[in-house]
């Protein structure tokens, strides 16, 4: 098991590629960002999720800029940079793909289909396919465990995976097919994701169900039963989920 | 006595477009907000606190207490912050909460915010909820759009702004005071207390941190009162609240239920352990709870039933797992979740994690001895109670219970040789039937 949570940290990461996308619109989005707290700090963690969305990753450019705008030194973005997961250092791919391997969904499949995926991509641990599509990471519990096995694509919920929905999920990703959330919206690509983490909506929150079966497992028997709380329910009765 | 389960939460979530404000409002959303804005502030805490709400974060400490514990005669600005980085391995029921009714988050955030008379609230969501964090932005734009959130909220002369903020993946930021830290901009590292959060916390202001379940709780005991919520749960734990289940069972989901129902009970309503299996092991509330057998199917799921057999409510996480699961893989598991999300700040959880591991990889493979056993357990002691906060404590909590309940399956690793499980068996893909 314990290959599963080796990371490639044998390969190089690129230091400045010299051809960074930060822009004077990236700072007056930062700046944007900074204004919507009562202390300019606060918005370090969605503009480090900006600077994603601009540079495919964490870049030195944009650790600098950060620091500018909030009057920090380079040292204390970074050191703030490599604390969270979520903050890639090396280049991600259009599509991060991720396992849930904590270990209910692990033993549900989780495991299995994370071999799989390695595997079929010829990848390891987060690493990006050769064509830049995609990223293959194992994931922490993702909050989702009654649809267990997890993935998620660009942080969208894919539930209740077998080796072969994963294999077939990831191709459709790299041919280009179009390729939608149980319970969520149209994927889009990885840095669009972060713009919507950095505070930037992107207009797709009326995709997608209420939630799936599991979410719904409860009520759905509580209606059959008639089973309310104390007082009765105003929506027993009224249009349901279409 | 209360029906069996009592949707309350999760009452709109069949609702067409639930999450909108247009189909929160046909379900009665908002109109406690109204009837709270017609109170005094202190009505509002006395309401929460008569009611007998308690943290649905896992630690179940008196909401209402929370908020009196404000010193309004402080002069910084006040402050509402919600613990919505839902992440202990298990829990899985702020997430639907959040994506199917935003709303009912929304006005608990107006409401409680109003209560301890803050003038900014955040929502600290975790990052890896894309769909999640799009409902509540749009939520949260949808309220300031109708003038439920901003300056002279439905002119009662009360000012709100509330920010929906994402935090990077840090599964230690669910501890309120590295939540704090990290939403100032910081490594997402635990505080020490005192200072307690109620007087210095956020910007070092009075701050009140509740998870998103408690917070969502509010707008329903407003609305139909503080006797309503207690007449439903147990003595000391009153209310409704979410069961999760998952794992090896038949219907997996979200079920709601006044405080005190059963695993068995539960069971019972999501059609069982998934057929021909039985059960094996369960945590009752994340993967930080000590670990539950069959023995415990009948134990009342509130505060004081599930601590009185040594365990923790915590979440309300019911994790389902079979006699297919072997349970050193389990453990060894979720001990590397730990070391990968002990923070660094302190030394017996930063380096004991990472011991626990060595260890616990060796004994799954078979090469460990009974001597390892007692490294493990004099390691989780001296790690247990001397954390800085408590994800030490409960990465101790799998390990000291397994070993408890399962200390043969241990020695059986050694005898074998190596793990006797095939590990294809607790699959959901595995064929109906299969065993270990």
């Amino acid at each position: 098991m314990a290959e599963n949570h080796t990371t490639a940290t044998d390969k190089t990461v690129p230091y400045s590629t010299g051809d960074s996308k930060i822009t004077d619109a990236t700072i007056a989005e930062m700046r944007e960002i900074a204004a919507r707290y009562p202390v300019a700090r606060s918005a370090l963690l969605p503009m480090l999720h900006l600077v994603q969305s601009v540079e495919g990753r964490v870049t030195p450019e944009g650790i600098e800029a950060c620091a500018d705008v909030l009057d920090l030194t380079g040292a204390e973005v970074s050191a703030v940079a490599t604390f969270y997961t979520m903050y890639k250092r090396r280049p991600v791919g259009d599509y991060h793909v991720g396992v849930c391997t904590n270990t209910l969904c692990a033993v549900m499949g989780g495991d299995l289909i994370f071999d799989r995926l390695k595997q079929h991509l010829d990848v390891g641990n987060d690493e990006t396919t050769e064509d830049g599509k995609i990223t293959l990471e194992h994931l922490e519990c993702n909050a989702a465990c009654d649809y267990a096995p997890v993935m998620m694509v660009n942080w969208e919920f894919f539930d209740d995976m077998t080796p072969e929905s994963a294999t077939q999920l990831v191709d459709d990703l790299r041919d280009g097919t179009e390729v939608k959330s149980p319970r969520g919206a149209t994927i889009c690509t990885w840095r669009e994701a972060e713009r919507v983490l950095a505070g930037y909506p992107d207009g797709r929150a009326d995709e997608g169900p209420t939630g799936g079966k599991a979410t719904l497992a409860g009520l759905r028997l509580a209606r059959e039963r008639g089973w309310t709380a104390p007082g009765g329910s105003s929506n027993a009765e009224t249009p349901k989920e279409d | 006595m209360a029906d069996t389960l009592t949707p309350v939460l999760s009452d709109n979530w069949d609702q067409i477009r639930s999450w909108q404000l247009s189909s929160y409002q046909r379900s009665g959303g908002y109109d406690a907000l109204r009837k709270a804005l017609a109170m005094q502030p202190a009505d509002v805490v006395a309401t929460v606190k008569d009611s007998g709400l308690r943290g649905r974060g896992g630690a179940g400490f008196p909401t209402g207490m929370k908020w009196q514990f404000i010193p309004q005669d402080n002069p910084n600005p006040k402050y509402l912050v919600v613990n919505a980085d839902e992440s202990e391995p298990g829990t899985c029921k702020d997430i639907p909460l959040m994506m199917a009714s935003p709303h009912t988050l929304v006005e608990g955030v107006i409401i409680a915010s109003y209560a301890i008379r803050a003038s900014a609230a955040f929502i600290y969501v975790r990052g890896e909820v894309l769909h999640v964090i799009r409902r509540l932005q749009q939520a949260v734009q949808e309220a300031k759009d109708a003038g439920l959130i901003g300056t002279n909220i439905l002119g009662s002369g009360y000012d709100l702004d509330v920010v929906v903020h994402a935090g990077a993946g840090a599964y230690i930021c669910g501890e309120e005071t590295a939540l704090l830290d990290s939403l100032e901009g910081r490594r997402g590292q635990p505080r020490l207390r005192p200072p307690f959060p109620a007087v210095a916390g956020l910007y070092g202001c009075p701050t009140v941190i509740n998870n998103v379940e408690s917070i969502a709780s509010v707008p329903a005991i407003i609305k139909n009162g503080a006797d309503w919520f207690s007449s439903m749960g147990t003595e000391k734990s009153k209310g409704m609240t979410l069961y999760s289940l998952s794992g090896h069972v038949t219907r997996p989901g979200q079920y709601e239920a006044p405080l005190g129902i059963t695993l068995r009970e539960l069971l019972d309503l999501a059609g069982g352990v998934r057929e021909g299996h039985e059960l094996k092991f369960w945590t009752p509330g994340g993967s930080s709870t000590p670990l539950l057998t069959a023995e415990h199917l009948d134990v009342p799921l509130d505060y004081e039933g599930v601590g009185s057999v040594g365990s923790m409510l915590g979440t309300k996480a019911l994790q389902i797992f079979d006699e297919s699961v072997c349970v050193v893989r389990a453990v060894l598991r979720w001990t590397e979740f730990y070391k990968h999300e002990s923070c660094g700040k302190c030394t017996p959880c930063r380096e004991g994690t990472w011991w626990l591991v060595q260890i616990l990889e060796r004994l799954e493979k078979g090469q460990g001895s009974d001597e390892d056993l007692d490294v493990l357990l004099d390691l989780s002691e001296n790690i247990l109670g001397r954390s800085f906060c408590a994800l030490g404590d409960g990465a101790t909590a799998p390990i000291t219970s397994s070993i408890a309940h399962f200390k043969d399956e241990y020695l059986a690793h050694f005898e074998n040789g190596g793990c006797p499980f095939d590990p294809m068996a607790s699959t959901v893909f595995a064929t109906a039937g299969a065993s270990a």
